[in-house]
């Protein structure tokens, strides 16, 4: 379980001060999938990385299992957090087993273990180990980078899983076969994940519920069924509006022209 | 040629040494540095901007400011010797910092934002980041600047030649100071191979960093080590010959060194950067080995670091001029007659610094203004007050220190001397700029054979603004009062006369039928009929 109490970032000081997030509080129960969803620059990266303290709230607090992330070392916190960024981010002066083996390795983890894990992540996330296990990142399709950014997330069996607008550079084909899958992984794996995206089809379609950020604020969480029916407000409701009038706009062309 | 390539070894060793050991200090000063102020950009602009300052500092100064720098400050505190090695080492060091420290911040901060960002989020510590991440990232771009130090670090350590630092200068140098065009180009060759060489393995190690294979890099890694082996280990051993700047007459009977007293039996000489210094350092040279005495040789030595290096026992002997005491460390003016002026300058250097002079070795080698003898017709010139008269259409041209000197002062007040021109040359390109009209007066060595040689006229001194200047042995504290060093020395003493000195000089200098310093200094020994020197007596018991 992770609880967001209240939480606030200023960044600039005196007049130049802006709010990157305002008094947010979210609640993401154990096993759940939680999509933030906001435009840039709506806070929803930073709010995620209060999680695993890339950045510290100004005010209030974050909980993970209800014990404050400040009171973890903060090292330790990170090594039990999943975490995959847009385009993966893969040190690209490893191989793809390298790669996954990174926090099994800081773990001091035995030869033997990583490599077993390395394969086992591999084959999860669809990359068979013996074609791709000694390629380099530069060798990959950003799909597979995308397939191993999420293996190196899982490698040291985190229970929690943070995305940070994974599939953004992605293909639609290629999106949405990912996505499939890591509703799939997390699942079968028991996580609970919160996922940073601003494409709403992608919130509705995959998360448990949606917290919409707007400016910093959390203008609603709900499931996509009550941010369809009960909007809380006009930012929300706009939103809504617009996958309705898409949605409308697909079915008739898939009635047909006469 | 042969007996160039057999002097090659030592220096080569000694260059490469002084290069590595300052390459090796530069990357374990810079890179730290580096990565200590990467990510502080004030910092990191900071120290940058000091290491700038010092590269523009030209690399024969900066070598030669060391050796103050060193002999004010107790060689930094930690007793690094003012001359040779140390400052050769610090100074070099100095110049690598710039190009490494630069090429290691550049490289840290083109090392991708998101994959740090990634890397802190997998929950690796800031060390780990930067040893596992950060570093392999920027190593391509921080061993390309490695490279361009090695590069640099090889031809600057030529330079090293002036502060007492045998190295490849040494051939470039006295090369160019004795119109040895095949012993310059030697030293150049080799400088140049070295730099090719040590660039050609360290990017043979860039491409296999920068590769993916790790265990390539280990061969270019192992051809270093083994070209460190062999230059630093078994080259100096395979040198036979009397190479400039190499140790030699070694065989000092077992006898000698065991004897109760501490008899001295080894020599550090010092030579100033002209023909007649080189082929001094060689008579000298010769007596001292015909003595049992072993000889070491720094050559081309400024004329001011010259005579510190003897006060502090860098070199135990070497020959000086008594005006040129006379004039810069006593400043005193000129006006006396010679003799005066040459037991005042003695009784001066043992009162103040405990050196012994061995009287005048027979000649003058004084500073005299000489031009052509075409102008000298036209103008009818032949006093320096008939110069002054003309000075205004004139231009001057003198050697690196003439017109720093006392000397020049002195002579330019006396006669009100105003050229329409100055310029410095390289005492060896002097003369050539005078019969190419570069210039219409020069700063001359009234020993020098090219006097003759070139047909000039010697301007007279009616004034004796210019002092005279006896060329006499002076020897360090150490050896003053040694008797085998006195027995072998003292029959110098009025022997060389100015003729035959000046014959020596030009055999070294004429273009044709060039002779060696060595060789040179072998015949003026024959022609002066001085004996062997039998020092057995001399010996402890």
């Amino acid at each position: 379980m992770i609880e967001l109490v209240e939480v606030s970032k200023r960044y600039g000081s005196g007049g130049e001060e802006r709010w990157a997030v305002r008094h947010v509080a979210l609640r993401v129960a154990a096993r759940e999938l939680v999509a933030v969803l906001g435009e840039s620059g709506s806070g929803k990266t930073t709010l995620i990385k209060m999680v695993n303290r890339l950045i510290d709230p100004d005010e209030g607090s974050v909980r993970v299992d209800g014990k404050d992330v400040r009171a973890h070392d903060i090292v330790a916190l990170r090594r039990t957090i999943g975490y995959v960024i847009q385009q993966a981010g893969l040190f690209p002066h490893q191989t793809v087993g390298d790669n996954v083996g990174v926090v099994p390795r800081l773990l001091g983890w035995s030869k033997d273990a990583i490599h077993a894990r390395t394969d086992e992540l591999l084959a999860l996330v669809g990359l068979d180990p013996a074609v791709y296990r000694e390629r380099f990142p530069d060798q990959l399709s950003g799909g597979q980078r995308q397939r191993a950014g999420v293996a190196r997330a899982l490698a040291a069996k985190p229970s929690v899983l943070l995305l940070d607008e994974p599939f953004g550079a992605l293909d639609p084909i290629t999106r949405a076969a990912l996505q499939d899958e890591l509703r799939t992984i997390h699942k079968e794996l028991g996580l609970t994940t919160i996922m940073v995206t601003h494409d709403l089809i992608e919130a509705l379609t995959l998360a448990d519920r949606i917290a919409v950020m707007y400016r910093g604020e959390l203008r609603q969480v709900g499931t996509p069924a009550e941010l369809m029916t009960a909007p809380a407000d006009d930012y929300v409701a706009k939103l809504m509006g617009m996958v309705r009038h898409q949605a409308d706009a697909l079915r008739e062309l898939g009635q047909g022209q006469p | 040629m042969t007996e160039l390539l057999r002097g090659l070894p030592p220096l080569l060793a000694s260059h490469f040494a002084i290069a590595l050991v300052a390459l090796a200090t530069g990357i374990a000063i810079s890179l730290p540095l580096a990565l200590a102020i990467a990510r502080r950009p004030r910092a990191a602009a900071g120290v940058l901007a000091v290491a700038g300052v010092i590269q523009t500092v030209p690399g024969l100064a900066l070598l030669a400011l060391m050796v103050p720098v060193l002999a004010n400050t107790g060689g930094l505190g930690i007793g690094i010797p003012a001359f040779g090695f140390g400052p050769a080492v610090i100074a070099l060091t100095l110049y690598a910092i710039l190009p490494i420290a630069r090429n290691a911040i550049t490289g840290l901060h083109g090392v991708d934002a998101t994959i740090v960002e990634a890397a802190r989020g997998l929950g690796m510590t800031d060390r780990q980041i930067l040893l596992r991440v950060e570093l392999p990232l920027a190593a391509p771009v921080i061993a390309a600047g490695i490279r361009t130090a090695a590069v640099w670090t090889v031809g600057a350590a030529t330079l090293a030649t002036p502060v007492g630092q045998p190295c490849l200068g040494n051939y470039i140098f006295a090369g160019l100071q004795t119109r040895n065009w095949s012993m310059l180009l030697v030293g150049v060759a080799a400088a140049a191979a070295l730099s090719v060489a040590l660039d050609a393995l360290l990017g043979a190690a860039e491409r296999a960093l920068a590769g993916r294979d790790r265990r390539r890099a280990l061969y270019p890694a192992a051809a270093l080590a083994a070209l460190a082996v062999l230059v630093l280990g078994v080259l100096p051993q395979l040198a036979t010959g009397d190479g400039d700047g190499s140790r030699s007459g070694g065989g000092v009977p077992a006898a000698l060194r065991a004897g109760q007293r501490p008899a001295v039996t080894r020599v550090k000489l010092g030579a100033k950067t002209f023909t007649e210094q080189y082929v001094l350092v060689e008579v000298l040279r010769a007596r001292l080995a015909a003595a049992g005495i072993a000889v070491e040789v720094a050559s081309s030595l400024g004329s001011t670091v010259i005579f510190e290096a003897l006060r502090d026992g860098e070199i135990d002997a070497y020959v000086d001029y008594s005006g040129t005491v006379w004039t810069n460390y006593m400043r005193r003016e000129a006006g006396l007659p010679r003799w005066q002026i040459l037991a005042e300058v003695e009784a001066w250097l043992a009162r103040e610094h405990g050196m012994r002079s061995l009287g005048s070795l027979g000649f003058e080698n004084a500073y005299a203004l000489a031009i052509r003898r075409d102008t000298g017709a036209q103008l009818g010139l032949r006093t320096l007050d008939d110069l002054a008269r003309h000075a205004r259409t004139l231009a001057m041209g003198a050697d690196y220190e003439f017109f720093s000197r006392r000397e020049w002062a002195q002579v330019r007040g006396a006669y009100g001397l105003a050229f329409s021109r100055t310029a410095s040359y390289d005492p060896t390109l002097l003369y050539d700029a005078l019969t190419h009209r570069d210039v219409d007066v020069i700063s001359a060595f009234s020993s020098d054979g090219r006097i003759a040689a070139y047909d000039l006229v010697v301007l007279e001194d009616p004034a004796s603004a210019l002092p005279p200047y006896d060329a006499m042995i002076m020897l360090g504290k150490k050896i003053a009062d040694d008797a085998r060093v006195s027995c072998a020395l003292a029959p110098l003493r009025g022997a060389l006369t100015a003729p035959l000195i000046r014959q020596a000089n030009l055999m070294v200098d004429r273009e044709r039928d060039k002779a060696t310093p060595a060789a040179a200094a072998a015949w003026l020994l024959t022609e002066a009929r001085i004996a062997r020197p039998d020092c057995s007596g001399t010996l402890p018991p």
